[in-house]
């Protein structure tokens, strides 16, 4: 039977994903023999609205950028066998390519089943580990197979699953606690959104065998308010999976009992930090906490806790299925398995990549990502988010390896990769983070508090064309002060897109404090605008339209802007006809 | 402690479903100002004092997990939120000028209402969507790909619709 199957991740409904749902739906009759369903995210979020068309199990067509007028055409194709009227939407070969490098273990299930189907999860292998691991195996078998596959922690600082397992395993006390970081807050990440939409039995899964090895009886997912759709396919799954008895007392008759709840975040960045994380579970406000005691000893409600990011989790179940050894034989030495990456910014194909360890930065941005839109020429590529660094073409080769990312300044991260083009400017990107991580500390280190806010406001200052001799070195001094002054992850990194930006384009810095210039021209305050002679033909409309009439020049005579009078409202540069305009 | 704001009052009797639904107890005080702000659309002074009443919290607690979550509001909001996306792929793809263009038409500033009530505007992290970078999201439904001109033509469209059913 064929199958007409619709991708309503968060992507794909931002992109018309539901309207398309509906006129294919309205265009069903009784007569129909083919079915319309839905899946999660495929990752190719480029293409979105996407619609595959399924023969039984296999993928027969997919067709990209899909919008409802297409859904007439769409229908006819299915009923006659005919695919020539979605020829044009049908996708190339080329953009399949985006998919076929890639090595996908925790995105396995994405944009394959309905994740609002326990059925789909359990014909695609679901359950089956947590029934080996309660049937067959120890805490400590578990524990060590963990081990054995080098699985390091996703969310960024990439600390070994295994041991975190071990101490909280070892931790006297009755109750345990293990917890699901879903705070997805790095600006640019969207891997862990997608993984709870598209396949949330896989996190709970996950989560079930690392409650069943540290001896845990209850599991929170903290999961970001911002995620309606996450935290509804969650709600859903966590029912069915109670209904068919692996979730509440007694799983699958082992006599193990665990239960399942979410929390919803209220927005606050710095609550990805673990014992923060802790803080709002307790209904607090999110403030890191002095370690140690570490959360293994005394963390939620002082009681032993294990916390792991979703793309942790999400690897689980794959390593207990395939063995611990089949995942450390992908990756570098000191990485093992793969890692999801969120590729965004001015890149041709930007959505879901996973690739094992190993590969380099240009495999991911020019090989599987098509490399920059728009004819523009690379810059850099952002990674880590607040917490990472800027990272630029002389380091493209740099592999992915959590040692090898953080030797160039950036980090590994939770996996947002943004890519950034010549247009971009670098010390506008710095004071972007620090705008962010000045708003988001919490306020409890004064160093992390008024530290990151006297650095935005250097950065705000040479932005504006107000730069001083020295600034440089103080944003230096500034931010070694505040990783040393800082408790947590947050203030400890916060200096970092300031220090890899000024280590790798301080010749950007120095144009904007020295010669009141910015060489990516994006900066409003040093834009300085002109008409160029040879183009302009005095057809007076750049005049007409400047709103402090900074424009002087009669009829059919070349015009020239006043620059004292200009406010660079950009006014004259969109209206010109002959792009006579130029920003220097 | 009881509510002396001046304030205009709320009905509180509203909140007793949540007080049944959740227990309470002081741990879960952010889930009853979730549920507290999607029955008044923001949380009243009132509220908040009478939350900490029944949890056995303090109201300056309360204040304090109120004001640290980005999440609350303590003012009422229009009757449709913008969210403005300021994640870093929006960033690099031109979201300042889409959030200036978009605050410039409505004569508002981040975080305020227009005053017929119709618009309040938020500048929030990263939506998640950044694939469509710029986004902006209008009570929930996102629109992406955008330019400070097409994000303009979205508001007109809404605001004709909504003086058209004057």
């Amino acid at each position: 039977m064929m199958r007409i199957i619709i991708g309503e991740g968060s992507c794909g409904i931002a992109a018309g994903a539901l309207k398309v749902h509906s006129a294919i739906e309205n265009l069903i009759t009784a007569n129909d023999s083919f079915s319309l369903g839905s899946t999660g995210c495929i990752g190719m979020c480029y293409l979105e609205p996407i619609v595959d068309i399924y023969d039984g199990e296999v993928l027969f067509k997919r067709l990209v950028r899909v919008t409802q007028d297409k859904a007439e055409d769409i229908v006819s194709s299915v009923r006659s066998g005919d695919f020539s009227l979605v020829d044009d939407i049908t996708i190339t070969s080329d953009d399949e390519e985006f998919l076929i490098g890639q090595t996908r273990i925790a995105l396995r299930h994405c944009g394959l089943i309905d994740p609002t189907s326990i059925d789909d999860y359990c014909n695609a292998d679901g359950y089956s580990a947590l029934k080996k691991v309660l049937g067959t195996m120890t805490p400590e078998d578990v524990i060590n197979e963990i081990k054995i596959s080098g699985l390091a922690g996703r969310g960024g600082a990439g600390f070994p699953t295994w041991f975190k397992w071990n101490a909280a395993r070892n931790s006297s006390g009755e109750d345990k606690y293990l917890i699901c970081n879903a705070d997805e807050g790095d600006p640019g990440a969207f891997m862990d959104r997608a993984l709870i939409e598209s396949d949330p039995h896989s996190l709970i899964e996950g989560m079930l065998i690392g409650a069943y090895a540290i001896g845990a009886k209850e599991m929170i997912v903290y999961v970001r308010a911002e995620y309606p759709l996450a935290i509804k396919n969650l709600e859903i799954a966590i029912a069915a999976a109670g209904k068919n008895g692996f979730l509440g007392d007694n799983i699958l008759g082992s006599g193990f009992s665990c239960k399942m709840r979410i929390k919803a975040g209220a927005g606050a960045f710095v609550c990805g930090e673990e014992t923060a994380l802790i803080e709002s579970l307790e209904g607090k406000r999110g403030m890191p906490r002095l370690k140690p005691p570490f959360p293994a000893e005394k963390g939620y409600m002082d009681s032993p806790s294990n916390i792991n990011n979703v793309e942790t989790y999400a690897n689980i179940t794959w390593i207990i299925n395939n063995g611990g050894a089949a995942f450390a034989a992908m990756g570098t030495e000191n990485s093992k398995g793969t890692k999801v990456f969120a590729l965004t910014g001015k890149i041709k194909k930007g959505g879901l990549v996973e690739i094992p360890m190993g590969k380099t930065l240009r495999d991911v941005i020019f090989g599987i990502g098509g490399g920059i839109r728009d004819g523009k020429k690379f810059k850099a590529v952002q990674m880590g988010g607040p917490s990472g660094g800027c990272i630029p073409e002389s380091l493209l080769d740099t592999v992915i390896d959590y040692k090898a990312l953080a030797a160039t300044g950036a980090i590994m991260g939770s996996g947002g990769m943004v890519v950034m083009d010549e247009s971009t400017c670098m010390v506008g990107m710095a004071k972007f983070f620090l705008d962010f991580t000045a708003l988001e500390s919490c306020g409890k280190c004064v160093h992390c508090r008024i530290g990151t806010k006297r650095m935005q406001e250097i950065l705000s200052r040479i932005v504006d064309g107000e730069g001083k001799t020295g600034d440089i070195e103080l944003l230096e001094e500034l931010s070694l002060a505040v990783k040393d002054g800082a408790l947590c992850g947050l203030g400890q990194t916060a200096p970092n897109p300031v220090l890899t930006t000024i280590k790798y384009f301080r010749n950007e810095y120095e144009a904007h404090i020295n010669e009141k210039r910015c060489p990516a021209k994006e900066c409003a305050a040093l834009r300085r605008y002109a008409i160029d002679p040879n183009k302009c033909v005095g057809c007076t409309l750049c005049a007409r339209g400047c709103p402090t009439k900074a424009i002087i020049g009669k009829v059919k005579e070349t015009h020239v802007i006043d620059t004292t009078l200009c406010v660079k409202c950009d006014n004259c540069r969109k209206t010109c006809r002959f792009g006579a305009v130029t920003i220097n | 402690m009881s509510c002396n704001c001046k304030g205009p009052k709320s009905d509180l009797t509203l909140l007793n479903n949540i007080f049944e639904e959740i227990s309470c107890v002081p741990e879960n005080l952010i889930t009853v100002l979730q549920k507290a702000q999607e029955i008044y659309g923001y949380l009243p002074e009132d509220v908040i004092y009478h939350v900490a009443d029944v949890l056995g919290a303090k109201p300056a607690e309360v204040m304090g997990v109120a004001t640290f979550y980005s999440q609350f509001r303590l003012s009422p909001i229009g009757k449709y939120l913008i969210m403005s996306c300021q994640g870093t792929a929006c960033h690099v793809n031109g979201s300042k000028r889409v959030s200036e263009a978009v605050a410039d038409y409505l004569g508002i500033k981040h975080g305020e209402t227009t005053a017929d009530g119709l618009f309040t505007l938020e500048n929030v992290a990263c939506l998640g969507c950044c694939s469509l970078a710029p986004v902006i999201m209008i009570n929930g439904e996102a629109y992406g790909n955008l330019t400070p001109e097409s994000a303009v033509e979205v508001l007109k469209t809404i605001k004709e619709k909504e003086n058209g059913e004057k």
